[in-house]
């Protein structure tokens, strides 16, 4: 139902994606990264510019559509996920992303987080994580560890922590990642994965966010603990880990994980990698710091009708047997009659 | 037809009638007997009679309450005539009850003399216990005495009517409904071909229920005829109704096919958000039987979805339209803001029901204007438009969905319970003399920006997504004038937060000149709203005929008001604001013209009664103050501590304040003497 005309034809830039509005985030906050990656992604996926929206909540990661030279949506706290659910419901052609934060979309609209991806709406979810409360200057959020010391909690926060991605695969989502802001090349990689996938995909992107939180990530990002704690995901390829010189992969037990050096069992007991598999994806989204490594990259991609394709195929079959809608048919149907 | 259905009997009768202009009949019963489609049917046989009509469904919110209990009584009213007929009535001329709790229920609205017709085979022990009853309430002489009683075997009759079908008791005794319909059918000389139409669609496919009922609605017919109970029938000839096609429409259904109409007119696809409450939850069944009309619906999660679904599809060009009641109404608040912010279309139907919170989920109520108003943060004024009828719902969803699309603003249309449910008469509008619906889709983008305005409407363009060179942001954020960049300048927002006002005024220009019935100067203007229209032109023509010079307005456009509104109030020495609440539209119209106006409230989960309404009036043109029944002070403690005298919104003092400070007790006044 485009009005356009023909799309552009010349081969877009990561500055065409680059909109005039000056960014308002906190000097090194994670969100710059973000942002250019998102941006050098753009020209990559051949969508042309008026073809794709971003749509957000509120919080800091949501001011994000405004910086975007795409057509962009700023809604409400934690309800996102509508707006772009009835965008995909008018106009299912269109390319739409949806970023939000752990507050906005984990605390205030969990709900409808829960609903666009057991839906399957084909929206590219940026969740970005920094287990805090920024643009209402620093309470806990509900991706924060417990016990931890806010202005909101001076005594410690008593709530358990919720797992972006583990409230992904329980909502059936069909594609679920983690990246991390500081790691442009895998968030680039994890980026262009998302965008490819045909229904819901959920990117939890570890950002940092250096006023109220400030290195909340670090044993992800530093160069000297990195090694030991991260874990990149690959398909196909056994799990594994640490130095060069340590290298240690897992063997499944039952349902226990255990991390194992590499050579201290056959290579064939190891735990390789499927990323169709929801179940390992269950197992491996409970791996975190401090007792394992942190996973990130593709937990899972699997194929499910989406949302739109399935409400564009209702449709068409309803015209196919009832004919296109008649306003006037409509009017007589059931029991007339003149005076 | 089926081929194994007998002959229908003749539907002549050889007994005597009486001809009446106007009848009451009430079917009332358990809410698992039926009564909302036999009631339902008999309207429309009465529709196809030629005689107008209107209807009132009652129920409780309950799906299957308790058998035989009193808060499970359901109950289906309707009043016709050969004369115009604005209201369901008062008092019933007929009352079927099907057990003693409808009976208990529903006998002290029968009128004296008033033919009542018992289902004698629900009056069983426990039965009667649940109504609360030691013994048969049928064997009290003064009934009999007072009403014309005809006990009937309803379930045996049915039972042995449909002996040949060779099903079971428990399931011919269902149709007992049906064969009570072929009773008043007959006591009418309603035409059955309309219910055998109906019966055979809905049973099509179940032939063995369809021969039962078919059975039953003949039998119920030649059984009145044969019996010597009913010595005679009544005729109410056809009314004179507008030449054309008519058929009978719910206000729901109406709503939503009004919004079909103006989505096909406005040629954008439309989406419809909804999370199912009463009684709007047959918006939503409508429209999604509706797909070839490329409708999309959608069942949200919950209510802040379904408005956030419909705005996110009207960002994408599509007509977005929500609709809830009450307590979805208040969820939706935010997001509302949102859609005046971002200045997007969107029609939002509020179909009432009486609150506060859960309140009385089936009962209709008027108690959500202020909410449609005010119910917002900051300053968010958006058009209100209200429709009268169940057949006004057409006319009034298109227009909502016209000014949205046209004025890119938000529309809340404010419907209620009674419109929903109740059903009249309509004919068929004509489709090519509906309004164009037109708007102002960007595509230029040497010219484009976001929040530039048209100089007649100060309506935004909609400039959406697929427009090459258009890409642009919008959000919930003040947006800078023209550019909608984000801005917090202070007399950027004072301009702007003015525009958005000014927009919603200017619609103003879509109202068309008042029309005052009856009167057009004089004692009282009564000023009305929504669905107590039946009552108040009812209460109108009786109050003229008694002599006063009394005039009525019914609004449906609520924000902006009429711009003749304040001349026409000027026309006449007092007003009176009847409401199903506690003063909403009153207190608006005070604020708004500095006028003593008076409020009629009731909030009792039921349309205005008719007698009340007129002894109001007579009351006002007066001068005198409503009567005031203080039942909240009578409840509490005798009525100590509770100031009464105000109870009516206007009834004391404040009152004679007003007159004092506005002089209108002065003879004479903006009268009928200088009118």
């Amino acid at each position: 139902m485009s009005d356009a005309a023909s799309a552009t034809t010349e081969p877009l830039t990561k500055a065409d994606f680059q909109s005039d509005q000056d960014s308002r985030w906190c000097p090194g906050c994670g969100d710059y990264a973000i942002l250019s990656t998102v941006q050098k992604v753009m020209p990559d996926l051949g969508v042309p510019r008026e073809e794709i929206v971003f749509i957000s909540g509120i919080g800091c990661s949501s001011r994000f559509p405004y910086y975007m030279n795409t057509y962009g949506f700023h809604t409400i706290h934690g309800r996102a996920p509508t707006f772009a659910t009835g965008l995909k419901l008018a106009r299912p052609e269109l390319t739409v992303f949806l970023v939000t934060g752990d507050g906005d979309s984990l605390s205030i609209g969990g709900n409808h987080l829960l609903h666009i991806l057991r839906r399957n709406v084909d929206v590219k979810i940026l969740l970005f994580n920094n287990r805090i409360y920024g643009l209402t200057k620093g309470q806990y959020s509900p991706t924060s560890e417990q016990g931890k010391v806010t202005k909101s909690s001076p005594a410690g926060s008593t709530d358990y922590p919720i797992n972006p991605v583990l409230f992904a695969l329980g909502a059936e989502a069909t594609f679920v990642a983690r990246t991390v802001d500081r790691n442009v090349p895998h968030m680039e990689m994890v980026l262009k994965r998302a965008a490819k996938h045909r229904g819901s995909a959920l990117v939890e992107i570890y950002q940092n966010c250096n006023v109220f939180n400030d290195g909340a990530f670090k044993y992800l990002t530093e160069r000297a603990t990195k090694i030991d704690t991260e874990l990149v995901v690959k398909n196909g390829e056994p799990l594994v880990f640490g130095p060069i010189d340590d290298r240690k992969g897992f063997v499944i037990r039952g349902t226990k994980t255990e991390i194992v050096k590499l050579g201290s069992v056959p290579d064939e007991d190891l735990w390789v990698y499927d990323e169709t598999d929801p179940v390992g994806a269950g197992i491996l989204a409970r791996f975190d710091h401090p007792n394992f490594p942190v996973p990130i990259g593709v937990f899972l991609d699997i194929d499910r009708p989406n949302f739109s394709e399935s409400m564009v195929v209702q449709e068409e079959q309803s015209i196919a047997k009832k004919g296109p809608g008649d306003i006037k048919e409509l009017f007589l149907r059931g029991q007339t009659w003149d005076v | 037809m089926s081929e194994t259905v007998a002959p229908p009997p003749p539907e002549a009768s050889a007994k005597p009638h009486h001809t009446v202009e106007f009848a009451v009949v009430r079917f009332a019963g358990d809410s698992g007997d039926g009564m909302q489609l036999t009631g339902q049917q008999f309207a429309i046989e009465t529709a196809f009679a030629g005689n107008d009509l209107v209807t009132l469904p009652d129920f409780p919110a309950e799906i299957r309450a308790p058998a035989g209990t009193l808060y499970g009584v359901s109950s289906f009213q309707i009043q016709f005539g050969s004369g115009k007929v604005w209201t369901h009535g008062d008092k019933v001329d007929v009352l079927i009850v099907m057990n003693p709790a409808a009976f208990k229920v529903h006998l002290p609205d029968l009128k004296p003399s008033g033919i009542l017709i018992v289902n004698t085979d629900a009056f069983t022990k426990s039965n009667l216990a649940k109504a609360g009853y030691d013994a048969s309430p049928l064997v009290d002489e003064t009934l009999k005495g007072s009403y014309r009683v005809f006990e009937v075997p309803l379930s045996k009759l049915t039972r042995e009517a449909l002996a040949e079908t060779g099903l079971a008791h428990r399931d011919a005794e269902r149709s007992k409904n049906i064969f009570a319909l072929g009773i008043v059918s007959w006591l009418y000389d309603r035409p059955l071909a309309p219910t055998r139409t109906l019966l055979e669609s809905k049973f099509g496919k179940k032939p063995q229920i369809l021969e039962a009922n078919l059975l039953a609605l003949d039998a119920g017919h030649r059984y009145a005829e044969a019996t010597e109970l009913f010595t005679e029938y009544y005729r109410v000839e056809p009314a004179e109704l507008e030449k054309g096609t008519y058929r009978s429409i719910s206000g729901n259904q109406a709503l939503a096919w009004g919004l079909l109409a103006a989505a096909r007119a406005s040629g954008r696809p439309m989406v419809y958000g909804a999370y199912p409450i009463t009684p709007a939850s047959d918006l939503l069944h409508e429209l999604a039987n509706h797909k070839n009309f490329r409708v999309r619906t959608f069942q949200a999660e919950d209510e802040i979805s379904a408005i956030g679904a419909t705005i996110g599809a009207s960002f994408g060009g599509a007509l977005g339209v929500c609709g809830t009641s009450g307590p979805g109404l208040a969820l939706k608040g935010e997001a509302l803001g949102l859609a005046v912010m971002v200045e997007l279309p969107l029609v939002v139907v509020n179909v009432q029901r009486g609150g506060p919170s859960t309140g009385l989920p089936t009962k209709t109520e008027q108690s959500d204007l202020l909410q449609a108003f005010y119910g917002r943060n900051g300053e968010c004024p958006l058009v209100i438009l209200a429709p009268r009828t169940p057949s006004d719902c057409f006319t009034m969803a298109y227009e909502a969905a016209r000014i949205s699309i046209r004025y890119m603003t938000p529309v809340l249309l404010l419907s209620d319970g009674y419109l929903a449910t109740g059903s009249e008469p309509w004919k068929l509008p004509d489709l090519a003399a509906l309004k164009p619906v037109e708007f102002n889709l960007a595509t230029d983008p040497e010219t484009f920006q976001p929040y530039a305005r048209d100089a007649e409407t100060l309506a935004r363009p909609w400039a959406i997504p697929g427009t090459p060179g258009l890409e642009h942001r919008v959000g919930g954020l003040e947006k800078k004038h023209i550019t909608g960049n984000v801005n917090y300048e202070p007399d950027n927002h004072d301009l702007m937060t003015r525009l958005r006002e000014e927009k919603v005024k200017r619609v103003q220009r879509e109202i068309p000149p008042i029309e005052v019935v009856g009167d057009q100067s004089g004692q009282v203007l009564v000023i009305g709203w929504g669905s107590t229209y039946g009552a108040i032109s009812a209460a109108i023509e009786e109050s003229r005929e008694a002599g006063l010079k009394v005039g009525h307005v019914h609004l449906r456009h609520l924000n902006p008001l009429p711009a003749d509104l304040l001349d026409v109030i000027g026309r006449f020495e007092r007003v009176l604001v009847p409401e199903i609440n506690r003063g909403q539209l009153v207190r608006l119209l005070r604020a708004e013209f500095a006028i003593p106006a008076v409020g009629f409230n009731r909030v009792r989960g039921m349309p205005l009664r008719l007698p009340e309404l007129v002894e109001a009036i007579e009351t006002v043109a007066r001068g005198e103050p409503l009567p005031t029944k203080d039942t909240a002070a009578e409840a509490f403690a005798g009525g100590q501590g509770v100031r009464s005298g105000d109870a009516e919104g206007n009834g004391g003092w404040m009152r004679d304040a007003f007159q004092q400070l506005w002089g209108l007790d002065r003879s004479g006044g903006n009268g009928a003497s200088e009118g």
